[in-house]
């Protein structure tokens, strides 16, 4: 072809492409298309007047699944477990004003724990913005310290390139909750739809770049250990490091710790393995920070809930840590050997350091203590056989499910033994808020799980006060047909704080008791779902074995010894040496 | 220590506001704050003085640096650099003093900008200590009034803080 004939051929190529993108779409359907375009398969949302447009669009598409949640926060905690469970960006929709409010403590939630979630609210229309007007509320204002990031759409031709950076910013770097509000009538306008759009994200650059020098100061710090702890977290899930984190110990042979964040990273029946470090954590683990002459932190931001007294904690040790977000770096904990980056690329190069050297850290003095430790103080309570313990149930819950199930929690108590007795041999499996503590985050966020793994047994472990905070989910279960399993640790209290009154407070149950409980097995019942009290020891295996032969979705309310507390336990703020309940 | 530091951001809606909480929601103390737009209009640039040891410094910057819109920041207070802030001062001046204070106005090199019955609207530009100069310098004449910026800075020399080649 002559280059006249390839200039005309060139030409009329533009030309079609322009008249295909001139189809004009409304915002709504931009939205909907980009959402499929970003591979989104579910959200989780709650009509309201602003989104009207947005569900009225949903109605015809064929493409994604929307779940109708009862509550506003059960969308956003359901997208935020669908996320933890499958490493994929959470989607959830809600109205303007308080459709949008209620999204709030979802948001603060998934970005405490860094999920990646995108949440989508209506806004009243451009012209009644700021007009104080009928179901307005300034949520990208209220928004701004608990997003990555959060637009208002003014313009519906910057629609596609928004929820497209919006995709990208919540999944990748630290990955975490953005916010989109868009304006009724936005979701109304017409303009032509492509995509992929071009990201027009000047600010935020990504960093591929493992700095070698960093590197090899850590590859040297650890040969040189005589008394060495690997600390993983959240981000070595988020990483998938897992098995960089095993390929590490196995070259160099050090016991490993995790925060509430890092269960299931290394598995729990490791010889190495120490279980949870901090407030309830083990006191091998505890014992091993403290004494450590080099902590290795792993996508971890050493929260107070680990370094109890910062003052003392860690004051022997060389810190090595290695975070994709350099803020986390020296936040909490001074790192003797900062290093940013996705932990799995740093490890991968750290390996190939380590493995270029022969020698190996003779470390086996260090080891015996530990194994000291494991061996005096393994986690333990006082078992019954005339009342149900606690911790007996989620023995129980282990020994049945043989570890293959998905385990949400709500947050209290039984979050930490669930944390303690339910061993783990990968990540993803343990659900739970850590950060932010959010009472009312386990039944909805299993709803989320359940949904993203339709065939697997899920378990939403809850207390009687937690189960309490979104229990209107129970009508999207029943809907949905979701055969979830709660499991209550009835101990007619909110037993965290009880047990605080009591260590603490000389025993003042300040409205701690939760007497006007309703029943669950009725409740339960009330849904279309079914619901068992077990009040004997002996009742407990056969009534799990139960719910998880069963399609339905089964309420176990356990009514557990009320009084039993959660050890061993550093009190707040003080040195991880500090230890009750030995 | 009270550190300068010059931030290259988006010039958008929202971004004052995301930076201003960013210092209040962590705590750091912000002594004063100065935004204008840049030779592109797409850019902002940003003076901000805030008071820390480095530990602070560093957690400032860093935190900075993870807001979407922040491109590119720069601590200059070790560098060579021209600060200014500039002052508004409306003082008290009866017809017979006002030759003093014109007086001092220029030693100051500073400008009357708007005379009134009374009173005198004096404008002034320099580092911080001649601004503090000034104002102590025609506080017993009766300030009824001041209004002043916050610091502006720009490194010395050719080299620019855009942070890329082209803006």
């Amino acid at each position: 072809m002559t280059s006249v004939a390839l200039d005309k051929a060139e030409k009329m190529l533009h030309e079609l492409n322009t008249e295909l993108q001139t189809e004009e779409l409304t915002g709504a359907e931009i939205l909907l298309k980009a959402l499929e375009a970003e591979g989104v398969k579910v959200i989780f949302g709650y009509p309201g007047g602003s989104v009207l447009p947005i569900y009225d669009a949903l109605y015809k598409n064929k493409n994604i699944t929307h779940i109708l949640t009862r509550h506003e926060q059960g969308a956003v905690h359901a997208a935020d477990g669908y996320a933890r469970s499958t490493g994929r960006p959470g989607v959830c929709v809600a109205t303007s004003g308080p459709g949008a409010t209620n999204l709030v403590t979802g948001i603060a939630n998934a970005y405490m724990d860094s999920i990646p979630l995108v949440a989508i609210t209506g806004q009243v229309s451009l012209a009644a913005l700021g007009r104080d007007s009928f179901q307005e509320a300034d949520i990208t204002g209220i928004t701004t310290p608990i997003t990555k990031y959060n637009y208002l759409v003014k313009d519906v031709r910057d629609l596609a390139r928004v929820v497209h950076e919006a995709f990208h910013l919540a999944t990748t770097g630290r990955p975490g909750p953005v916010l989109i509000d868009i304006p009724k009538d936005v979701t109304t306008m017409k303009t032509a739809f492509s995509y992929p759009p071009k990201l027009d994200l000047p600010g935020y650059r990504l960093k591929n770049v493992v700095n070698a020098t960093q590197v090899g100061k850590a590859a040297q710090a650890m040969l040189e250990a005589k008394k060495p702890v690997i600390f993983v977290g959240g981000g070595v899930v988020t990483s998938g490091a897992a098995g960089e984190v095993r390929a590490l110990v196995n070259k160099l042979g050090f016991p490993v710790t995790y925060s509430l964040m890092g269960k299931g990273v290394f598995p729990d029946d490791h010889q190495l393995c120490l279980g949870m470090a901090g407030m309830h954590g083990t006191v091998s683990a505890n014992y091993a920070l403290w004494e450590a002459d080099l902590i290795v932190g792993l996508g971890v931001r050493f929260d107070d809930r680990v370094t109890g007294d910062l003052n003392t904690f860690a004051k022997n040790a060389t810190v090595i840590h290695i975070d994709i977000d350099p803020a986390e770096l020296s936040k909490n904990v001074y790192a003797h050997v900062p290093i940013a980056g996705d932990v799995k690329q740093v490890l991968k190069e750290l390996l190939k350091v380590l493995k270029a050297k022969d020698t190996k850290p003779d470390i086996s003095p260090w080891i015996e203590k530990i194994a000291g430790w494991k061996k005096e103080f393994p986690l333990r309570y006082e078992k019954s056989d005339k009342v149900i313990k606690p911790q007996y149930v989620i023995e129980q819950i282990y020994e049945v499910t043989k570890g293959d199930a998905y385990i949400c929690t709500e947050v209290g108590q039984h979050q930490m033994w669930t944390a303690q007795y339910y061993p783990l041999t990968e990540p993803r499996r343990f659900i739970s808020s850590g950060g932010l503590g959010t009472m009312g985050f386990g039944l909805p966020a299993a709803m989320g799980v359940q949904i993203a793994h339709p065939d697997k047994v899920v378990f939403n472990i809850a207390g009687d006060g937690s189960i309490q905070m979104n229990s209107q989910e129970f009508a999207t279960i029943a809907q949905n047909k979701l055969p979830l399993i709660v499991a209550i640790l009835n101990n007619h209290y909110l037993g965290m704080v009880r047990q605080w009154q009591e260590l603490f407070f000389g025993e003042r149950y300040s409205h701690t008791d939760m007497s006007g409980q309703p029943d669950f097995v009725k409740l339960a019942d009330a849904y279309g779902l079914v619901g068992l009290r077990i009040t004997r020891p002996e009742d407990v295996r056969p009534a799990l074995e139960e719910a998880i032969a069963s399609p339905k979705a089964y309420v176990l309310d356990f009514q557990v010894d009320c009084e039993e507390n959660v050890f061993p336990m550093v009190p707040a703020g003080a040195p991880i040496n500090n230890i009750l309940g030995r | 220590m009270k550190h300068t530091l010059t931030v290259l951001v988006e010039n958008k809606p929202g971004v004052l506001t995301r930076i201003a909480g960013l210092f209040a929601r962590r705590g750091y103390n912000i002594e004063s704050l100065a935004v204008g737009r840049t030779e592109n209009p797409a850019f902002s640039r940003m003076t901000i003085v805030v008071e820390g040891d480095d530990r602070v410094i560093e957690q400032v910057t860093k935190q900075l640096y993870k807001l979407i819109e922040v491109i590119k920041l720069t601590d200059i207070t070790n560098d060579e650099y021209v600060g200014r802030e500039m002052i508004l001062i409306k003082v008290n001046a009866d017809p017979a003093i006002r030759g003093e204070i014109m007086q001092i106005v220029e030693i100051f090199r500073a400008r009357i900008v708007d005379i009134g019955r009374n009173s005198l609207i004096i404008e002034a530009t320099g580092d911080e200590g001649k601004i503090d100069a000034i104002e102590s310098a025609l506080r017993p004449f009766g300030i009824k009034e001041v209004v002043r910026t916050g610091k502006i800075a720009m490194a010395r020399g050719a080299k620019s803080r855009n942070g890329r080649e082209t803006l």
